[in-house]
């Protein structure tokens, strides 16, 4: 098993003919991901390394069905790709495009939850379930990705997509496995939080520990840890917290409305406590989190 | 981009909102002018990119033209948390009845647009009086509605729900309008006559919707320039990554330490540099490298971070990356720093960055005799070793 992205995910590009896109295609189908069809307004007709592209997702989707999507547009099109994939009942919007307007990002939102379509990013370099399919371009080439990631019993959930592919790799040369590893995109507003992932990942019987990524910035963290502390999760959970030396150094400054909305929420510290108090195993170092993710993992290794 | 008061007042002035009048000066003599201009009292306001300069210091009262004149002189010239006061904003004193707060923003636990407000306004706000907060649609333009309900329950009635409800509906289509991620107005203030002011805004843009915003934009060039001028070494770097359009690596920013740092990306440059600061060594700079830069532009920026007096180390430090030839970063840090006339193996004082062409990377870096690390060693365990050397 494994959550959002498995054997049977069929994949449709937008942007499909992007110099970045075309890449991530093509290794993507080396990896064994069923890339079924593009879309690029305009270039109906042509293939990228096989795959059939045409001008709109209505078309792809009658001549090859598809129950998720990249979007891998420039930024400026963006909100207009994901109606396009919401209107057509695509279940799955991954958007890769990063520095999208905000405005657009909420209305995305909006629209996502009004059609009941789950959204992973913006800026998210994708969704990995080791040995079975990528939606994305995390990881690279084939090859690496395959070096990188293995199959096992950790869940991945990451602000970077970098550093997905770093923990992803470090767990696996200590013998560990992950089961579906997502990078959710850095910023404040996303289409799926820690929070949003955590009940498929509770659900899903191959994953018995979840290792997340946490960055600066928003409150999807203080979410997370307030959520715990009522409702009590089976899967241990191990969070390491990035950019601490925000707090020492001067850090943005929110102003009255800042202060008023997100609370004395949003430093890395402020978080890293949160998530203790809640219970979540929070790693100093990187080099911690194998040996504690063993301990965790006890006989599910 | 953060606009300066004088600027977003004069936008809400075009969109028919009450704003003070008001006279922008560059020197004292002006200000005095300007005082007698607008009637006896005054506020003498600093146009600064901050916030909180009532505190600060930044923003006085004057009774007269002669108090005008001297209180403006006072500032013009001052540096108020390391900005120089350069233009001053005189504007007719408003007699306060009371005092209100009204923000906009995006709120991540929504994902949505909100928008705050308390019926007691001031420095202070955010932690006194009740707050209400309203998220609205992205989608559905707002409705008039939305600001009646907002003066509803903030207890008014009457000529003044209609006042305020109007004010709301209207910022909330500013917000939207000019894809602002924060308009603050803070005090709202109704004058002992019974008018509304707009007594101060805060005004930030997405810099990401400037591609959409440009008329808006060029109406805004002082706002603009100010948020444009960064150090001379950002700029070098900055110029560095435009002229190849290669990876990516342009946010360099500077600090006091003798450890050069080339970090990336994101999350791993945050990794990086707490790893660097909890080993106690001291950093010269933050800088995010990403994509697939080439040799000469990852050889030009270790030559700028080089460039710094003070520094004489430098680390190479990346995650497991997927798109970054890691043989090319290799020869770009080797070839800066022979071009300055330095030893590699004396200057480098570890490198680690795993991925595509790791083993031919390596052979170049044993060459020269550099500490390098692989996929094997954690990014803080890398740290860890090149703090043995200092």
């Amino acid at each position: 098993m494994s959550i959002l992205a498995n054997e049977d995910t069929r994949i449709l590009v937008q942007g499909i003919t992007g110099r970045e896109a075309a890449t991530f295609v093509s290794e993507s189908i080396q990896y064994g991901a069923q890339i079924m069809a593009g879309v690029t307004p305009g270039k109906g007709g042509l293939t990228v390394n096989g795959v059939p592209v045409f001008d709109t997702v209505a078309q792809a989707l009658k001549a090859a069905p598809c129950n998720a999507t990249i979007i891998s547009v420039p930024a400026s099109v963006v909100r207009d790709a994901a109606w396009e994939a919401f209107e057509n009942g695509l279940p799955l919007v991954l958007i890769v495009t990063e520095n999208i307007p905000k405005q657009d990002v909420a209305a995305i939102l909006e629209r996502a939850s009004v059609v009941g379509a789950r959204v992973v990013g913006p800026n998210s370099l994708g969704i990995i379930s080791p040995g079975l399919t990528r939606i994305g371009m995390c990881g690279g080439k084939a090859a690496d990705v395959r070096r990188a990631y293995k199959p096992g019993p950790v869940g991945v959930i990451s602000r970077s997509g970098g550093m997905m592919t770093e923990i992803a790799n470090l767990l696996t040369m200590n013998g560990i496995g992950q089961s579906t590893c997502v990078s959710i995109g850095g910023d404040p507003l996303i289409g799926s939080t820690f929070l949003d992932l955590l009940p498929l990942y509770e659900a899903d019987p191959q994953t018995r520990a979840l290792a997340l990524f946490c960055e600066p910035g928003g409150t999807m963290e203080e979410r997370l840890a307030e959520h715990l502390k009522n409702h009590p999760c089976q899967l241990p959970i191990l969070a390491f917290v990035a950019g601490r030396f925000a707090d020492r150094m001067q850090g943005q400054r929110f102003g009255h409305a800042g202060a008023i909305v997100e609370g004395s929420k949003g430093s890395p510290n402020g978080k890293m406590e949160v998530l203790r108090e809640a219970g979540v195993h929070v790693v100093d170092k990187l080099s911690q989190i194998p040996g504690i993710l063993r301990e965790l993992l006890g006989k599910d290794l | 981009m953060r606009v300066l008061e004088f600027e977003a007042k004069q936008l809400l002035r075009e969109q028919g909102l009450p704003v003070p009048q008001s006279k922008l000066v560059n020197s004292s003599k002006e200000a005095a002018e300007a005082a007698q201009f607008l009637g006896e009292a005054v506020v003498i306001k600093a146009q600064l990119p901050i916030g909180g300069r009532m505190k600060a210091g930044g923003i006085r009262f004057a009774a007269s033209q002669a108090g005008a004149e001297s209180e403006a002189g006072a500032l013009f010239g001052q540096k108020i948390r390391g900005f120089l006061v350069e233009r001053i904003l005189v504007e007719t004193q408003i007699d306060i009845d009371r005092e209100l707060y009204l923000g906009i923003l995006y709120e991540a636990s929504t994902r949505s647009p909100v928008l705050i407000a308390s019926a007691s306004g001031g420095i202070d706000v955010e932690v006194t009086g009740t707050v209400i907060r309203r998220p609205f649609s992205c989608v559905i333009p707002p409705g008039d509605y939305i600001g009646r309900q907002v003066a509803a329950d903030l207890g008014f009635s009457g000529k003044n729900l209609l006042r305020l409800g109007s004010l709301v509906t209207q910022l909330m289509h500013c917000f939207l309008r000019w894809d602002a991620t924060l308009l603050e107005i803070n005090p709202l203030v109704v004058d002992k006559v019974g008018h509304w002011w707009i007594a101060d805004v805060h005004l930030e843009l997405d810099d990401d919707a400037a591609f959409r915003q440009k008329d808006l934009l060029e109406k805004l060039s002082t706002s603009s320039s100010l948020a444009a001028s960064i150090s001379d070494f950002e700029l070098r770097a900055r110029q560095i990554n435009q002229k190849d359009h290669r990876g990516v690596a342009g946010r360099l920013v500077p600090f006091d330490g003798n450890l050069g740092l080339l970090i990336g990306g994101g999350g791993a440059s945050l990794t990086s540099f707490d790893a660097v600061l909890d080993a106690g060594l001291k950093p010269a700079n933050y800088c995010e490298i990403g994509g697939n830069p080439s040799v000469w532009k990852i050889q030009e920026l270790t030559k700028l971070i080089l460039s710094q007096p003070q520094v004489d180390r430098l680390a190479v430090i990346m995650n497991v990356v997927s798109n970054t030839r890691v043989d090319l970063v290799a020869r770009g840090v080797i070839k800066g720093i022979l071009q300055m006339g330095k030893e590699p193996s004396k200057v480098i004082v570890g490198f680690r960055v795993p991925g595509s062409w790791e083993d031919e990377g390596k052979a170049i870096l044993d060459y020269y005799g550099v500490p390098n690390f692989g996929r094997e060693t954690s990014i803080d365990q890398v740290v860890e070793a090149i703090k043995c050397q200092f």
